[in-house]
C-alpha cells in the first residue's frame, strides 16, 4: 500500500505507513532508526520495501549513531529520514545541538514521536523544547494526511534553509488510521560530489548563521498551508491548537453547537512560530484558549508574545483550565470549554442509566509478562536467590519488557529502573559503596538490545573501576518491546541481508571478568548460579539466553501442558497457589469451581516451565521441542 | 452520518488488525474513516481498544466522545461492560464474546472477577442490544482460535448500522491473506455474520 504509484488514490493508513509514504514521496535515498514505540513501525516497513524502491535504511546501534548516519548521508545531497521517539531525540541531543550549527546539504528530516499519557514509554516528555534549544524549525501535523504531506514539505524546507527540520508526531498520529491520498513518487536526486571546501562543521563562528537560518524559516511559515484557520474569522474568543489539538477541539465546537461563534488557529509550524499570523489572529480575540499535547509550550511563547505586544488578552490552557499532565481527547476539550465560555452542561454525558447498586466491581487487567516467557522464570530465580541472603540484594533494571519486573508480573524484583542503559551504570555506583561497609548485593539486568544500545559503555566503567555487581544479560534474541527488530546480535539487517552476529558473551569476556551462561528455564540451576556468582568480589556477568516466547512459539512445537487435577490439592496444598498466585504464567489459572489449578489451552504457549514449581507435580507435560 | 465503533479485548486477540480491515474496507466504499488505537505495551496481557468512525462527510477525529458509541464489539465479557460504561449509552449495541480471560489480579486472588450472569445482567441493563456470542469457542471448531476477530468482524457487519456487505470485506481480507488462511477467514466471517442475521438482530 505504502509503494503504490497510484496518485490520487486513497487508502487507510495507519499514521507509521503515513511516515513511510511521505518519506518516498519526498525521495528519500537514506534512512536509519533505533525502534522506539509508538513509531517502531516506521523502519520496518521501510526496511521491507527499501530494495524495491530504490533506497537504503537501517537500524543503528542507538538514536545518536542513527542520526549521525543521516547526516554522513545527507554530505552527498542524499535526503535522509531519522526516525525516533521522544527518549530517543534527548539521546541525540548532543548531535542534534552540534549537527545545527553545522547544518546539512541533502534534506534531513528527523521524526520523533512523543508519547503523551506515556502509553508505551515511562514518560510523556515533549520534545517541542529540543527545537528550541538547537535552534531547528519543526513541524507537527494534524492529521494522518498531513503527515504524510509534511514529509517531502520538510525535504524541501531542510534543503532550502541546509537545516534539519524535525516532523513532531504523536501516539494518535502514529497509532491512529486515517483515508490518505497519496500523490506521486518522484525521481531521487542525484548525489553531488564533496568537494575541496564542502564543509558540515558544528562550530560557534556559525551560531549566528544558525539564528539567521531560523529567521528564514520563520518568514517561510508566516504563509504555510499547514497552518490553517476554522470557524469564525475576527471572533472574540480564539482557540489556538497545535498537532491534533485541532481535530478535538473542533469535535468539541461541534458537540457544543459553538462552531460557527469561535476561531481555530491550528498552527502546523511549531518552531520558530509565525508571529505575524499569530498577532493578526489574537489581535481581534478578547481570549485564547490553547490546545496542545502536553507542555504548555505555545501557551507559554505566545503569552510572551502578546505580552510584548502590550495585548490585553486572556490566554489559558494547560497552564490552567486545562489538565497540566497527560494526553487531551474531545472530552476534556469539552470539559475546558465549557469552563472557559460558561456554558451550562444540560445533561450528563454519560447514559446516566447505570444501576449503581448492582453494579459489578470489573478488576483491573495489569500488565504482565506473556505466557511462556522466560523474564518470568529470569526474575522467579533472581528474587529465589537474592531472599538467601542475609540482607536481600538491590536489583537494577533498565528499559524493555523487563520494566514489568517492577510489578507483580517479576516478582517486584527491580526497584531502580530511569533510561537506556542506566541500570548497569547507577549499579555500578552502588557497587562501590560496598567497599565502605554498604552490605547489600547489586544486581543489574539488561536486554540484549539494551546491551548494545548503551549498556557496554557503563560496563567498560564498572570493569575498569572494579565494580562488585553482578549484571545479567536477558538475551531473548529480540528487541522484543517494540516488535521484534533486528540488532547487532540477531544476524540480520534492516532489509533482510545476514550480517555477522554480534556475540555478546565475546564482548563481555572481552573484558577479562567472569562470564556465565545459563537457561533461565533451568530454574533451580539458575538459582544456584545467581546465589554463586554473587559471592565473588568484582563484575561478574551472566547471560541467560532463552528466546522470546512470542517468537520461539511461531517455530517451536508446543508442549502439551495439562493438570492432573485430582493430584492439585488446591487451597490445602500448602504452596499458596504457587503456579496461578506466585508464578503468575496468565495460562495459569484457577478453576474457581473446582477450587484447584487448570491450563488455559488458549493463551498456553507450551513451554512447561510451570512444571518445574508445583509442589505436587499435578502439572504435566509432553511432547513439543524444548 | 456519523457512527461509532468501539472495538476492545485484551493484547493478543487481534482486534487491532480486524479494525484496520474493516476501517480499509469502509475506506475502499468511499467512506471517511478513522480508527484510534490505544493498545500500548499491549501484547503484554492489557486491555486494548480501537475507536472505528465511519462518516460520510467530514474526517472524523481518531477519539470517541464518552457515551458515544454507537456500536461495541468486546472480546472478553468485562472489556465489555468496562468500555459500556465509558463510551455507552442506553441506544449502544453490543456483541461480546462469553469467554472470560482473568486478568493478574483475579489469578493472584486479589481481585474477583463478577459472575458472568451478572457481567450479563448489567450489559443488557444498560444497552439496547447486548449479543452474547462464543466467538472463541466458535473458531476453535472452525480450527484456529486465532480467528475469533474475524468472527467478530462478521457479527459487527451483521448489525444494520454497518454499511458493508460480506463481499466488501472480503475484498480487503483477499489483499491481505491467501490459500487456506484467506479461505477460512472467509468461512467464520459468516458464522459471525450469519450468527447476527439469522439470529434475527439487526
Amino acid at each position: 500500500m505504502t509503494t503504490r504509484n497510484e496518485p490520487g488514490k486513497t487508502y487507510l493508513m495507519q499514521g507509521n505507513e503515513a511516515i513511510v509514504r511521505g518519506a518516498l514521496e519526498g525521495g528519500v535515498h537514506f534512512a536509519s532508526s533505533y525502534p522506539g514505540s509508538p513509531s517502531s513501525q516506521v523502519l520496518g516497513i521501510m526496511g521491507r520495501i527499501a530494495d524495491q524502491m530504490g533506497f537504503y535504511a537501517e537500524w543503528s546501534t542507538n538514536e545518536t549513531t542513527a542520526l549521525q548516519a543521516c547526516m554522513g548521508a545527507s554530505f552527498a545531497n542524499a535526503r535522509s529520514i531519522c526516525v525516533v521517539k521522544q527518549n530517543g531525540l534527548l539521546v541525540q541531543s548532543d548531535t542534534i545541538h552540534c549537527g545545527a550549527l553545522g547544518g546539512v546539504k541533502g534534506g534531513l528530516v528527523l521524526v520523533t514521536s512523543d508519547d503523551p499519557d506515556a502509553h508505551s514509554s515511562t514518560n510523556e516528555f515533549d520534545s517541542r523544547h529540543m527545537a528550541v534549544s538547537a535552534n531547528v524549525p519543526m513541524l507537527e501535523p494534524s492529521s494522518i494526511q498531513e503527515t504524510k504531506d509534511m514529509i517531502p514539505y520538510a525535504f524541501e524546507l531542510s534543503e532550502k534553509l541546509q537545516q534539519m527540520v524535525i516532523l513532531r508526531v504523536t501516539t494518535r498520529i502514529c497509532h491512529g488510521r486515517g483515508g490518505v491520498k497519496l500523490g506521486e513518487i518522484p525521481e531521487k536526486k542525484p548525489f553531488k560530489k564533496i568537494g575541496k571546501w564542502d564543509k558540515m562543521l558544528g562550530l560557534n563562528w556559525l551560531h549566528s548563521y544558525l539564528l539567521e537560518k531560523l529567521e528564514w524559516a520563520r518568514e517561510e511559515f508566516e504563509d504555510c498551508e499547514f497552518n490553517h484557520f476554522d470557524g469564525k474569522e475576527g471572533a472574540e474568543t480564539l482557540i489556538i491548537a497545535g498537532g491534533t489539538g485541532r481535530n478535538y477541539a473542533l469535535e468539541a465546537l461541534d458537540d457544543l453547537g459553538i462552531e460557527d461563534e469561535v476561531g481555530v488557529l491550528s498552527l502546523g509550524t511549531l518552531w520558530p512560530l509565525p508571529e505575524k499570523l499569530i498577532l493578526k489572529h489574537l489581535k481581534k480575540a478578547k481570549r485564547v484558549l490553547i490546545v496542545e499535547e502536553v507542555d504548555p509550550f505555545l501557551e507559554e511563547h505566545i503569552s510572551a508574545l502578546a505580552g510584548k505586544e502590550k495585548l490585553n488578552i486572556d490566554i489559558c490552557g494547560r497552564n490552567d483550565i486545562l489538565p497540566k499532565v497527560g494526553e487531551l481527547n474531545p472530552d476534556v476539550l469539552i470539559k475546558a470549554l465549557r469552563e472557559f465560555l460558561g456554558i451550562k452542561e444540560e445533561k450528563p454525558c454519560c447514559s446516566g442509566t447505570c444501576p449503581a447498586a448492582e453494579a459489578v466491581t470489573i478488576p483491573d487487567r495489569e500488565l504482565t509478562f506473556c505466557a511462556g516467557c522466560p523474564h518470568r522464570a529470569t526474575f522467579f530465580a533472581l528474587k529465589q536467590a537474592l531472599i538467601k541472603e542475609k540482607n536481600p540484594g538491590v536489583v537494577f533494571g533498565d528499559i524493555g519488557c523487563y520494566v514489568f519486573a517492577a510489578q507483580r508480573a517479576g516478582q517486584f524484583a527491580v526497584q531502580f529502573m530511569s533510561c537506556m542503559g542506566s541500570g548497569i551504570s547507577a549499579a555500578g555506583g552502588l557497587g562501590q559503596l560496598t567497599k565502605y561497609g554498604f552490605d547489600q548485593k547489586v544486581v543489574s539486568v539488561c536486554g540484549d538490545s539494551t546491551f548494545f544500545h548503551t549498556v557496554v559503555p557503563g560496563l567498560i566503567a564498572a570493569k575498569m573501576n572494579n565494580a562488585n555487581i553482578l549484571h545479567i544479560v536477558l538475551d531473548n534474541s529480540a528487541t522484543a518491546m517494540t516488535g521484534f527488530q533486528p540488532h547487532p546480535g540477531t544476524g540480520t539487517t534492516c532489509m533482510g541481508q545476514p550480517t555477522d552476529k554480534l556475540s555478546i558473551k565475546a564482548i563481555c569476556e572481552s573484558l577479562g571478568c567472569r562470564v556465565e551462561i545459563a537457561d533461565p528455564f533451568n530454574l533451580q540451576e539458575t538459582i544456584d548460579l545467581i546465589f554463586e556468582m554473587n559471592r565473588e568480589d568484582g563484575l561478574k556477568i551472566l547471560i541467560l539466553e532463552q528466546p522470546c516466547a512470542t517468537l520461539a512459539s511461531k517455530t517451536r512445537a508446543k508442549k502439551k501442558v495439562w493438570v492432573e487435577q485430582e493430584l492439585c490439592k488446591g487451597d490445602d496444598c500448602g504452596c499458596s497457589r504457587m503456579c496461578s498466585r506466585v508464578w503468575g504464567c496468565p495460562a495459569n489459572i484457577w478453576d474457581f469451581e473446582k477450587g484447584c489449578a487448570a491450563i488455559d489451552e488458549v493463551v498456553c504457549v507450551g513451554c512447561g516451565v510451570c512444571a518445574k514449581v508445583c509442589p505436587q507435580g499435578a502439572i504435566k507435560v509432553e511432547g513439543g521441542d524444548e | 452520518m456519523l457512527t461509532n465503533v468501539v472495538i476492545c479485548g485484551i493484547g493478543g486477540q487481534g482486534n487491532i488488525l480486524a479494525s484496520g480491515l474493516m476501517g480499509s474496507a469502509l475506506v475502499e466504499k468511499g467512506f471517511k474513516v478513522a480508527v484510534g488505537e490505544t493498545y500500548g505495551a499491549s501484547q503484554r496481557g492489557g486491555s486494548v481498544m480501537s475507536h472505528l468512525r465511519i462518516s460520510d462527510e467530514r474526517e472524523p477525529g481518531v477519539l470517541i466522545p464518552l457515551g458515544k458509541a454507537d456500536i461495541i464489539v468486546a472480546f472478553e465479557p468485562i472489556e465489555a461492560l468496562r468500555m459500556l460504561r465509558t463510551y455507552g449509552n442506553p441506544n449502544t449495541k453490543v456483541i461480546y464474546d462469553i469467554r472470560p480471560t482473568y486478568p493478574l489480579g483475579v489469578l493472584t486472588g486479589e481481585d474477583e472477577y463478577p459472575p458472568i450472569e451478572a457481567i450479563q445482567a448489567e450489559i443488557e441493563a444498560n444497552s439496547a442490544v447486548s449479543i452474547a456470542l462464543p466467538a472463541t469457542a466458535m473458531a476453535v471448531e472452525a480450527g484456529n482460535s486465532k480467528a475469533a476477530n474475524i468472527i467478530m468482524m462478521g457479527a459487527l457487519a451483521g448489525l444494520e448500522e454497518m454499511p458493508i456487505e460480506p463481499e466488501e470485506f472480503f475484498g480487503v481480507l483477499s489483499q491481505n491473506f491467501k490459500g487456506k488462511v484467506l479461505d477460512l477467514n472467509k468461512e467464520v466471517f459468516m458464522t459471525g455474520y450469519d450468527a447476527i442475521r439469522k439470529g434475527g438482530v439487526k
